[in-house]
């Protein structure tokens, strides 16, 4: 067996991988509100991620979107509160003293009776968000964007950088404010005015990226680009309207928003003008790469696991199954077996994905 | 390798060239060490190096530059990468990716380099500059010294006939910078690799230089020469030089090591002499913390530090990059919270005092100096920073001239050189005369003339009556003006005490004259020249 293909051998995985299989948990999350499955999803991705994130900065980000969900279903529940009226049923909470709202607002009801059933509906379609919101948290957190990027296609190079340098200079501008403001106090100012504030950072900013675009360049930066212009930029508009047809595709298909012949067209055109696009831009491309994250075994389990996961979810919502959607808010949630076990699937990757190099082990051997 | 022929640069707009009419030659295996004042144009001789000025810059560069036969007229920077590695001033600046092992490849792989080849170097480049136990950290974990070797690796690994670096010690500590030169002298013994380095601190790096590319700024004409023979009649020198100069050794040493063998007979002349020392006039507790706990996160910067500044001395603060000396300033100006414990500025607290009355007590030069200053032109800085801290009109412009008596008035602050730039922020919080002043790093990038003038203004304001405290790593200028030193590490503060006593026998914070004459107790040229005078 190729070292790659070993499933106990440390490296890293894939970053592809673990975005693949973080998005088949979030479609996955989109097919059902039953309380059980969520919470089923968001321990399965959250096992995930503590077996298999590594130590770097990046890695702490799933508290980071946990907390954003958490807040998801707060101003969900808060504001179905406000807005509650028994269109959900009749169990009345409390009541909340109501706001006269003008005439042209009819229809819309401000403050007053507070019903369980609305509260629990908002409850659970806050929690399938929060979920959805987790699992792209948990791709962050296993794999950092930036290794993603590092992976793109040589046709997507120019714009991979581009977005590589925005992610350092965004901290960074917050890191310069700080800063900034510091050192108005000891000029003795305690007023904050654009010139004494967004001018430095600014001009900090400015500054770094000239220094930044000064380094590329001595470093070889653009050097093999030799492609007409106009050959380039119709590959990146190629490349942009095959992205843009697969989006639609995949959002029609998840939403049943458009019929699904139209759905599935839009996604085919648009794989295969990226296709295309990418296969013409590589060939002007001659910039190698270094360590390229290779594409064996482990990968395509990971993704298995997460399209199980995914696929069970939809063809159990495609047939009907039971328990995927409560009967009524105030119901006990049924656990349906077909789904659970899906998801259970999703859990492979802490087995499965190769485990991380330990520091601690280096420094021994 | 390199020739520079009757090379004149214009920067667009500007009335003077920033270089005029250079021209010299650097054989191929060289080290070549450009030294000149701040501002002087050193920057510009590098860039024209590898063709980012003119082709980045703009502006119009006359005459010729030749590197490894191809001339930078015809070159834009990208395509002369694989003859030139060019290493700047912020390492972090220039940092594309953010692992260690990424970084060493980025060149390689613009470079269209073969995988494997790629995957060799940079296992080398590991080696060679030490970095093999970090390869996989990221790059804002690393150190100083560990950055500016990363940043160098690299430059490196692409194979260049030509490594240009634009003052690589200047912003390490001691040790740190002793890495980054071990690992250059590797590469110019070992490899051959041509370096130019541009560098003010003479006194790290004179030793290891073969050629001297002195550029004086102005009219004046640039000139080449070897070290020895410049350092004779240089006006600026390290330590090490100006003793052999008082001494009359000749050859003039530039190592300390020579120097200690040609010190014999100094040694005994000045066997039973003692450095005389004014002792400094302590007056009233200008500065005070107790037990100070700071901490970001879940990292300690502070651990416990009680320490006591009191009106006539100037303290240096040492310690390693990271060790929390920044952390101490900003706490002593009320800029980072307290966890517990306190921090007291002349008698007040200054994370409860408003900032229009803080600036009466203390003042603080943060490491960035641009930071303080907000105005169009050098002339209005003085003017805002006059009516900021309610001093007559004109206050702030006669300190500048005193420590930086070329810089242009009608300049944007962010033109000036980082040296003029500090020389600027300094002024600016000078003119407000707080009986405590605190300085973070006021010596990266500063020439010997600066400094001097540095110094100058730090005795004066110590003897009218103030407190300062420097954090510094340049213990050529501790010894100068320091009272007293504070060595701080990993947020403790480890040692406190008069200058002499914590310098002179610590093997990294012990100044040149100190090594040379040890055990005897003298620190500075001056204390030795003094001590020469009263024994004749």
């Amino acid at each position: 067996m190729r070292a790659v293909n070993h499933l106990t051998l440390p490296r890293a995985l894939h970053p592809g991988a673990w975005w693949l299989w973080a998005l088949c948990m979030a479609v996955a999350a989109s097919r059902t509100r039953n309380p059980v499955l969520l919470i089923l999803i968001l321990a399965v991705t959250g096992f995930v991620v503590s077996a298999r994130r590594s130590d770097a900065p990046w890695a702490h980000s799933f508290t980071a979107f946990l907390k954003l969900g958490l807040l998801v279903i707060g101003v969900r529940v808060v504001l179905q509160a406000l807005l509650s009226t028994r269109s959900q049923g009749n169990t009345v909470l409390f009541t909340l003293p109501e706001i006269p709202l003008p005439d042209w607002a009819a229809g819309v009801k401000l403050g007053g009776e507070v019903t369980a059933e609305a509260l629990v509906t908002a409850l659970y379609d806050g929690g399938q968000l929060a979920v959805m919101l987790c699992c792209v948290g948990a791709a962050n957190a296993l794999a950092s964007p930036r290794r993603l990027l590092k992976s793109l296609p040589g046709a997507l190079y120019e714009m991979g950088v581009a977005c590589v340098v925005a992610l350092t200079f965004a901290p960074q501008l917050v890191t310069d404010g700080r800063r900034v403001r510091a050192a108005r106090r000891l000029r003795g100012r305690t007023r904050a005015s654009f010139r004494t504030t967004a001018m430095p950072v600014l001009e900090g900013a400015l500054d770094r990226s000239v220094e930044l675009a000064a380094a590329m360049d001595s470093r070889g930066y653009g050097r093999t680009a030799q492609a007409p212009r106009a050959q380039r930029r119709l590959t990146a508009l190629c490349v942009l309207l095959g992205l843009l047809g697969i989006l639609l595709g995949v959002y029609a298909l998840l939403t049943d928003a458009m019929a699904f012949p139209f759905a599935a067209g839009a996604l085919a055109a648009g794989v295969l003008l990226a296709v295309a696009a990418m296969a013409v831009g590589r060939q002007r491309v001659s910039r190698t790469r270094y360590r390229p994250d290779p594409w064996a075994l482990p990968e395509w389990l990971v993704v298995a696991a997460g399209a199980v996961a995914a696929g069970a979810m939809v063809t159990a919502a495609a047939h009907g199954v039971n328990g995927l959607l409560l009967a009524g808010p105030l119901v006990v949630p049924p656990v349906p077996a077909l789904p659970v076990v899906g998801v259970l699937t999703g859990l492979a990757p802490a087995v499965v994905a190769p485990p991380l190099k330990s520091p601690l082990k280096k420094a021994v051997s | 390798m390199i020739e520079f022929d009757q090379v004149t640069v214009t920067y667009d707009g500007a009335r003077e060239p920033a270089l005029r009419d250079v021209s010299f030659t650097v054989p191929e295996g060289e080290l070549a060490l450009v030294i000149g004042r701040t501002g002087s144009g050193k920057s510009t001789l590098l860039r024209a190096i590898n063709g980012l000025v003119p082709h980045f810059t703009g502006g119009t560069l006359a005459g010729r530059v030749l590197v490894a036969g191809r001339d930078t007229s015809e070159c834009r920077p990208r395509d002369l990468a694989d003859v030139v590695g060019m290493v700047g001033q912020d390492p972090m600046a220039g940092f594309v990716t953010d692992t260690v092992e990424d970084e060493l490849a980025y060149s390689m792989e613009s470079l269209g380099v073969a995988p494997d080849v790629m995957r060799r170097r940079v296992e080398e480049t590991l080696d060679l500059l030490g970095l093999a136990d970090v390869r996989d950290r990221a790059l804002t974990s690393l150190s100083g010294g560990q950055r500016q070797r990363t940043a160098i690796g690299a430059a490196l690994t692409s194979h260049p006939a030509v490594l240009v670096l634009d003052e690589p010690t200047s912003a390490l500590d001691p040790q740190a910078a002793e890495e980054v030169l071990a690992a250059l002298q590797r590469l110019v013994h070992d490899l051959g690799v041509t370096v130019v380095m541009a560098e003010h601190r003479l006194e790290r790096v004179i030793q290891y230089a073969d050629r001297v590319i002195e550029v004086p700024g102005g009219a004046a004409a640039v000139s080449t020469g070897l070290p020895a023979e410049r350092m004779v009649t240089a006006p600026v020198a390290p330590p090490v030089v100006e003793l052999g100069r008082l001494a009359g050794w000749s050859p003039l040493p530039l190592s300390v090591r020579d120097a200690r063998r040609a010190a014999v007979a100094l040694r005994s002349q000045l066997d039973s002499a003692a450095p005389a020392r004014p002792l400094a006039a302590i007056g009233e507790e200008l500065g005070r913390c107790t037990d100070l706990v700071v901490s970001y996160g879940d990292v300690t910067a502070l651990r416990g530090v009680s320490l006591s500044i009191k009106a006539g001395e100037v303290v240096a603060l040492m310690g390693r990059n990271g060790a929390g000396k920044s952390t101490l300033l900003n706490a002593l100006v009320g800029i980072v919270p307290v966890r517990s414990g306190t921090a007291m500025a002349a008698g007040t607290d200054p994370r409860r005092t408003k900032p229009n009355q803080l600036v009466k007590a203390v003042g603080l030069v943060p490491q960035e100096p641009a930071d303080l200053l907000y105005a169009a032109t050098v002339a209005d800085e003085c003017a805002s920073a006059d009516s900021d801290f309610k001093v007559p009109a004109g206050s702030c412009r006669a300190l500048l001239g005193r420590l930086a008596p070329d810089v242009a008035l009608d300049g944007h602050p962010r033109d000036l050189s980082e040296g003029q730039r500090l020389c600027l922020a300094l002024a600016v919080v000078l003119c407000g005369a707080p009986p405590l002043l605190l300085l973070d790093e006021p010596t990266r990038g500063l020439d010997y003339g600066a400094k001097r003038r540095l110094v100058a203004i730090l005795r004066e304001l110590a003897a009218a009556g103030h407190a300062v405290v420097l954090s510094t790593h340049d213990v050529e200028m501790v010894a100068e003006v320091a009272t007293r030193v504070m060595v701080l590490a990993d947020g403790e503060l480890v040692s406190d005490g008069e200058t002499a006593e914590v310098i002179a026998g610590s093997p990294a914070f012990a100044p040149q004259v100190a090594k040379i004459l040890a055990p005897l107790p003298f620190l500075t040229v001056g204390e030795v020249a003094e001590a020469l005078d009263r024994a004749s």
